[in-house]
């Protein structure tokens, strides 16, 4: 049995990473709830955001922290721009299209970073959020610290946004019901862009805490975003509190079954867990479907 | 309905994203467990393949060898040109089309292979055409780029593949075709012990620098440090798994206890669990081998997680590629690697000073491990194509089973290069130990290269 200082370690870390995991999935789990749509570009929109904060630290000296509300506002106009540009004409097309036409969108991004900011690893050298705590006896890094408390802040705004906002309780007459809604006034279209807008606006508040200690490089949302699927699947379609408790459950096994059995494994336990919830409880775990 | 089938679409792009994600499935496993797992593979039918092409392959290049020497002389060069090692494989592109130019034109003040004459002499003078092919990083991709180089564009030899799984799939590719395949970087011991006829490897491999590791850590126990116990974290594909095999077998040569060996998958998101094994291990020596991506990840754990052992002494790549101390900052700060080359090498070496000048002009960057390796390869197959006196595959290859180019032609700390006949690895190549100081790599070791005096233990963080 490890030390209990190492065992308590190694789960806040979990815990930790699994609120930015929760984050990223928020994004994607709200566009699909609203939609019906996959975002398979999800990641490249963490990828952005990270470029956005880095970009401004590079040039301009402004640290991430105050970088996040400038790359919050810029991917929810990315979000938005995605929908009216790209998933808007295919919404009557068939649902392969749908599906490719995020695809295609993941490669070209991936593309176009490559291509302006070269395959360099980024790295913001001295964010303000540098350095760390001792909390009983527990190493916590200063940085990895403030984006699980974020992360967390601002699952729960969206999920404040969404169930208590009256904008927020169209956004569920309409995925639940487009027609119906419309019937009802509601400008569904105008509830699409601002899912597509929040969905990406998460992703620009997870990208830019995470660009406080992360390396940034065109193809770092694939790390995520792959994890962020799961934690859909895991937590349920639709579901913010489902992608939460995903996020962290994740972090968790991932964490633990990397310390216990092997960092090998540990995506292997994770996919597992995720093959075994699709087999018995395909809605996944706070699913309604 | 629609939900399902989102979702099984969903289930399987995931499979597919993870394969990307891990590059390089297991190559090594995957010969002992295929027959008994999955019979029904077979289906590619490589035996046919393989007798049709070993029939085409002579034709070709007959037709076209007979006759008047070639204007130029096509080389083939497969490299990771976009995706995680896009860096890494540009870089080395830069370092090859320098390569080419000192080959191709007239550099009398230049003591390297190649250089005083302008192109291949020996074939009136031909120049030497750079074909370029991406790899992705995808062992499958790089095996079809290889052939395709090989059948399509008419190279006479291949120059590849950096990561030494794709150079593993590449090279029995062009050892099919009968095309010398010119490793420059793939370090995994196993890829020179394949009884290949075709595979000539300039690089020292993983073993060697493994003993090189070692040796060191055994000379500092000699002057009194007190050195006991080490520990591996490597990434699991071929080259981290061989990796951390012959470092174990070292170590146990050399008197120490490994207390730990710990894989991790390529690209992971985050690194706590395998902090916290090293910290649970609590080794002397960390010794981890990593591509760049996992390496800044490691060291901002450790910074993060409070970790400092007595020293980390890495298997280069991740930790010594170009853009990895300036990425990390002073984070990178007091790690020591094993090396191929350091630009301080010049102090003893003034041709490496000289070539770098040349490369830093041209391509605004300084030349490192992969780059000056990169150079290299392509002035020993160069210098072997001139003495073939022919663009005959088989002529090539014998050619370069003769080379011999002594210490002062290269720009490495080599003792030269010559390949062993048997297994195609050259057999004078070794390596230095460098340590980061103040942003930059210095050799420390062989203490008579040394620049700059070892820095041990390595510094906890808050002493910094």
């Amino acid at each position: 049995m490890p030390d209990l200082a190492i065992l308590s370690q190694v789960i806040l870390s979990g815990i930790f990473i699994g609120f930015i995991y929760a984050l990223v999935s928020v994004g994607l789990t709200v566009i699909y709830g609203v939609m019906d749509i996959v975002n398979f570009a999800h990641g490249e929109f963490l990828m952005l955001s990270m470029y956005v904060v880095f970009w401004l630290y590079a040039l301009f000296r402004i640290d991430p922290i105050f970088g996040l509300p400038v790359s919050v506002l810029v991917l929810f106009v990315v979000g938005v721009l995605t929908h009216k540009l790209i998933v808007r004409p295919v919404l009557d097309a068939p649902m392969s299209a749908q599906i490719f036409v995020t695809c295609g969108l993941l490669v070209y991004l991936q593309g176009v970073a490559q291509f302006l900011w070269s395959p360099s690893y980024r790295l913001i050298q001295e964010p303000l959020l540098s350095g760390r705590l001792q909390v009983a006896g527990l190493n916590v890094s200063l940085a990895q610290g403030v984006a699980a408390i974020g992360a967390l802040l601002t699952t729960a705004f969206v999920y404040w946004f969404i169930e208590k906002t009256e904008t927020g309780r169209a956004l569920q007459a309409v995925a639940e019901d487009r027609q119906a809604a419309s019937l009802m006034g509601i400008n569904s279209d105008r509830m699409f862009a601002l899912a597509w807008g929040i969905g990406a606006a998460c992703v620009g508040v997870a990208g830019a805490l995470l660009a406080n200690y992360y390396y940034i490089f065109p193809t770092v949302g694939t790390v995520f975003a792959l994890i962020a699927f799961v934690a859909v699947a895991l937590g349920g379609f639709g579901s913010v509190p489902g992608a939460l408790v995903a996020g962290i459950i994740i972090g968790l096994v991932e964490v633990l079954s990397g310390f216990f059995i092997a960092p090998a494994y540990k995506e292997v336990t994770v996919f597992a867990l995720y093959l075994v919830v699709v087999l018995v409880r395909p809605q996944g775990l706070l699913g309604e479907w | 309905m629609k939900r399902k089938i989102v979702l099984l679409l969903l289930t399987l792009l995931a499979a597919l994203l993870v394969a990307c994600v891990q590059e390089e499935p297991e190559e090594p496993a995957a010969p002992a467990e295929e027959p008994t797992e999955a019979p029904e593979v077979d289906e590619e039918e490589p035996a046919e393949e393989e007798g049709e092409a070993e029939e085409e392959a002579p034709a070709e290049e007959e037709t076209e060898t007979e006759g008047e020497a070639p204007e130029t002389v096509r080389i083939g060069v497969v490299y990771p040109l976009t995706g995680a090692l896009a860096a890494t494989g540009v870089a080395s592109q830069d370092a090859f089309l320098l390569a080419a130019e000192i080959v191709n034109n007239e550099y009398p003040d230049l003591n390297l292979p190649m250089a005083a004459e302008a192109g291949i002499t020996c074939l009136d003078n031909a120049q030497v055409e750079l074909v370029f092919a991406d790899h992705q990083m995808s062992p499958e991709i790089g095996a079809s780029e290889t052939e395709r180089l090989i059948t399509e564009e008419n190279v006479v030899a291949i120059l590849g593949a950096y990561a030494s799984a794709v150079s593993n799939t590449a090279s029995q590719a062009a050892e099919r075709l009968g095309i010398p395949f010119v490793n420059a970087q793939s370090t995994s011991p196993a890829l020179h012990q394949r009884g290949f006829q075709w595979y000539f490897r300039t690089t020292p491999h993983d073993a060697i620098f493994s003993e090189l590791m070692f040796q060191f850590l055994a000379d500092l126990r000699d002057q009194g440090t007190e050195i006991n116990t080490v520990a591996t974290i490597y990434e699991n594909t071929l080259f981290g798994s061989d990796s951390s095999e012959t470092q174990n077998q070292f170590a146990e040569q050399y008197g120490f206890e490994v207390v730990a060996n710990i894989a991790y998958p390529s690209g992971t998101a985050d690194m706590t669990s395998e902090v916290q094994q090293l910290i649970a291990a609590d080794p002397d020596v960390v010794l981890p081998t990593s591509y760049v991506a996992d390496a800044i990840l490691m060291m901002r754990t450790f910074e993060a997680q409070n970790y400092s052992p007595e020293a980390i002494l890495a298997q280069g790549v991740g930790f010594t590629e170009g853009s990895f101390l300036e990425t990390v900052g002073a984070t990178g700060n007091y790690i020591i690697s094993r090396e191929v080359f350091a630009l301080d090498l010049q102090e003893n070496k003034p041709i490496i000073g000289e070539v770098n000048t040349m490369f830093s002009e041209m391509y605004d960057r300084d030349l490192e491990g992969a780059t000056a390796r990169s150079f290299t390869a392509l002035l020993v197959l160069a210098d072997a194509i001139n003495r073939a006196c022919s663009t005959e595959p088989e002529a090539i290859r014998q050619a370069l089973l003769e080379t011999d180019i002594p210490s002062e032609q290269i720009i490495m700390p080599w003792e030269g290069v010559r390949f062993d006949p048997e297994t195609g690895q050259n057999v004078l190549g070794t390596g230095i130990m460098v340590q980061a100081l103040d942003g930059q790599y210095q050799t420390v070791w062989p203490f008579e290269l040394a620049t700059q005096e070892l820095v041990w233990p390595y510094p906890a963080w808050d002493e910094r």
